[in-house]
Parts: C-alpha cells; structure tokens; sequence
C-alpha cells in the first residue's frame, strides 16, 4: 500500500477498489472496535477548521485503537510564530505514525511528507484536493451501483474553489464513470477542459439522464469578490430545488460533501429526499478512513516515495 | 515478493477429506450431545468451506441446521505492521450468545491465527465454549492451543508448507505437502 495520500492519483483503480472492499468490511460492522492499530499513534493535523472531516478520522483511529492527537493550529505556538515545518517536525517527534493534514495552502501536505517520516494523509489543501472525501463518495455510489463504468455523474457548483470536486472528478474518471462538471460560468477553474470531463454551464438538460447528481456547496465565505450575481440568483438557475430534482432518474442519487446551504445549491426538502444520500456520506466516511487506515498503517512501512510538490 | 509452493506429495485425495469430515461431525456431535447448540464458524477462505461442508454433513446425521459464519481474522492478527495488510472481505457471524462455538481452519500450524479467531469471537458475543476443528495439524505450536477435531496430523518441517485446496474455492479436494520458495 502506497505510505502517503496526497492526492487521489495516488491510488490506481486497483488501489481505490482495495480501499473500497476493505470499506464494506467496516460499514458492515460499524461501531464495533478493533484492536489493529493499538500501537500506531495518528494525529489530526488541522490548520483549518473543520468538524466532519477531524471527528470522521478521530472516530475511525479511534475504533482502530490507535491513539489520536488533535492538533488545531488556533491556541497553539503557530499563533507565536512557529512554522509548519518546526510544528509537523515538533509533532514527529513525539513518536507520530500518522499525520492527518488539512491546510488553507495547496501542496502543504506535500511538504510535511518531505519533512517527516510518517505518513501523511491530505484532509484537504486549499483548493487542490481531498482525496479521502472522493473515496467516501465513490463508496457511497458503489452501495448503490453494481459499476461505475458508464456511469453519468454531474459535479454541480462552485468548481472554481472546491478541492472535492477535483479530487472527485479524478477518482471516477479513474474507476471509469463518465462525469460532467456544471457550473457558472465564472465558477468553472482555469483549464477545467483538460480536466478530460465534459463541462457545461447549463444543469436542466443534464438531469434526466444522470446516476448521480453531486452538489457543491457555494463557498459564502469566498463569495464577496462577485463570482455571482446574487445567491438568490445562483439558487434560481443551479440549485437543486423540487422542480428539477423531479427530473432525476428514480435511481439517480442526490450527493453533497457538507456542510449545506440549504435554500442556496439545495432545497431544504430536496436534502431530505429517500434518494438523498448526504447523511449516509457521512456514515461512510468513517468506514473509508478506517479502511484506509488499515491498509496504509497496518503493514509494513512502504517505500518512500517523496512525491512532487504541486 | 511472490512465493512459489512446488508440491511434494498429495497427503490427502478427495476421499480422505471427505472421510476426515464425516468422523469430525460425527465427533462433534457425539461430543456436545448432538447438534443443537452447536454453532460452526469458518475462518476465512478455506475454513468457511470446511464449515459448510460440516454443517451439510450434521444436517444429514442428526437432521439439525446448524447455524454457520465466517471470520476475517485480519484486524486481530499480532504480525500487524509486519506483512502487508490482506483486504478485508463481509463476514457473517450467527448469533454465538450460549451457543457452543466450533471453529474451523484448515490447517493448525503456530496456532496465532487460532488466537486471533478466539478474541474476534469474544468481541462478537459470548458463547459457552469454543472448540476448534482442522483438517490438517501440522504442528510447530507457538501457542498453548489444541485442536478438538483433527482430520489429520502432518508431521512437517519448517520449511515445508501444507496447501489445502477445497473444491469451492480450487476446483478439488486435496492436501499437498510441498515447499514454499521465495
């Protein structure tokens, strides 16, 4: 098994089907704890705040019995000072076997692999990436469907900022799904057409013809510099409201990685449709991170492979 | 690095083990006074074929269905972080509470993977006893654990192997004695 997990193209399809077998495994018998990694330390490594993501893999090192550090840079000596270099290397040093990172910065889970010695699994990195979040979406969808082969996925939404959507665009490319990214016009990235999905600006024609309708969350936080005219607007013409959640396919399913603006990229009532699987995304987050887990901290050291920076 | 197990000798054809098989259920049952609290799980791969095929055979003596699971012993295993992880595939564990539980593997070797069964069990619930039935013993304990049904003593070297093929998972039933290279 690969040591570090930077990006999603860490793994090949081989590699994410091991991860999602493994998964079924902990979602079969979810609650239950297990003494595997009862000498492996894991540490939360979080420069950015964040509640699913940092509980999903306390809980999953957790009930691997691994002992689990949280480190959130707000009230520690980063607030003095100390670089992330001195920090991560502080943290090592204290006898770490894992390092969880999430940082507002691209590529700095890249460096803390370069620094340290454990292994180190990117939470998300600025707008780069977040690997594990597409492999708890891919095993959502793999519950539902027998292949991702030929499977029509739409990403909908703030594209531009989003590390979910790269990370998953990347990952069912990788397991052959057939993936359509929709947005705004001033929301869809630079460069977006050598991602190798088809790209569109328009949502109504996509939707009777798709598996999955995966929804991002419109970043409020990073909307004042006017990439829409108005949420109001933006809700009117891409979000998925009762009307055109009608389109879907009745085997289609509603995803959304969290946290939701409910009334903005979804209808409150939409969110809770039976073919809405946002809280089983949940669910299985923790049942991916253990999986992974297990396989990257349950065997024998892999060889390093400093990976390029981005 | 793969590894390569060249045959020496078939120590047991398809007779054999159906043989070894059928005196195994009918210990079982003589043992616990038939079959009905009797609960057989199989430890994954070989063991859960074993299970089946002594939960078939009990149907036939005594007329019980007696209920059968399989185990994933990789979570519980003490060489953790010395060998790759093997992935880990659905397991189904009856209810074991009061029951008299008889595990089954093919072969019993260092007896570790026998531990690792016994505390997976535990964490499942509580049964009233464990037993524990092989097709093939091999020896070389590094454990104090014994079988309770033995299909059959091989004594072994080291660096030999003992390779169970069952025909659900290999085609054929048959024990090979060989050495292991790589």
């Amino acid at each position: 098994m690969i040591k570090h997990l930077l990006s999603i193209r860490d793994l090949d399809a081989d590699g994410i089907e091991r991860v999602l077998q493994s998964s079924q495994f902990f979602r079969d018998n979810m609650g239950r704890k297990f003494p595997t990694l009862r000498l492996k330390t894991v540490v939360n490594f979080f420069y950015e705040a964040s509640t699913r993501t940092r509980t999903s893999f306390e809980l999953a090192a957790k009930r691997l019995s691994a002992d689990v550090l949280n480190f959130a840079a707000g009230g520690s000596s980063v607030e003095k000072g100390e670089s992330l270099k001195d920090t991560a290397q502080t943290i090592e040093a204290m006898g770490v076997d894992c390092i969880i990172a999430r940082h507002s910065s691209a590529g700095a889970p890249n460096r803390l692999a370069e620094w340290v010695s454990a292994s180190v699994i990117n939470a998300g990195d600025g707008m780069h990436e977040h690997p594990t979040q597409a492999l708890l979406d891919l095993f959502t969808i793999r519950r539902h469907f027998p292949s991702f082969e030929g499977l029509r996925v739409a990403i909908v939404g703030d594209v531009v900022h989003s590390r979910v959507a790269r990370s998953d665009v990347l990952g069912l490319q990788t397991m052959g799904a057939d993936v359509t990214i929709c947005a705004p016009p001033t929301l869809l990235p630079p460069g977006v057409e050598t991602w190798g999905a088809n790209v569109t600006t328009e949502l109504d024609p996509l939707l009777p013809e798709l598996d999955v309708c995966y929804l991002l969350r419109m970043q409020l936080e990073r909307q004042k510099r006017g990439y829409v005219p108005s949420l109001r607007e933006y809700a009117r013409i891409w979000g998925l409201d009762r009307r055109r959640a009608a389109l879907l396919p009745e085997r289609s399913l509603i995803m959304h990685p969290g946290p939701m603006n409910r009334g903005v990229e979804i209808a409150a009532d939409v969110a809770e449709f039976p073919r809405s699987v946002i809280t089983d995304q949940v669910t299985n987050g923790i049942a991916v991170r253990q999986a992974l887990l297990y396989l990257m901290l349950g065997g024998p050291e892999a060889k390093e492979e400093v990976p390029d920076t981005v | 690095m793969t590894k390569t197990f060249t045959p020496k000798a078939t120590v047991m054809d398809s007779s054999d083990v159906a043989r070894a098989l059928a005196r195994i259920a009918h210990e079982i049952i003589e043992r616990n006074k038939g079959a009905s609290r009797v609960a057989l799980v199989g430890i994954l791969t070989r063991g859960v074929s074993l299970a089946q095929r002594l939960a078939t055979l009990i149907a036939e003596i005594e007329g019980v269905e007696v209920p059968t699971g399989s185990l994933d012993i990789g979570l519980y295993r003490d060489d953790i972080g010395m060998r790759e992880p093997a992935p880990l595939a659905p397991v189904k564990v009856p209810d074991i509470d009061g029951k008299i539980v008889v595990l089954v593997d093919d072969v019993l070797y260092t007896g570790r993977s026998i531990r690792a069964a016994m505390d997976a069990l535990i964490d499942l619930g509580r049964p009233q006893a464990v037993q524990l039935a092989v097709l093939v013993d091999r020896g070389h304990r590094e454990l104090p654990i014994r079988a309770d049904y033995v299909g059959k003593n091989i004594p072994t070297a080291h660096n030999e192997e003992v390779q169970v093929r069952m025909s659900e998972v290999d085609g054929e039933d048959a024990v090979d004695l060989g050495e292991v290279i790589g």
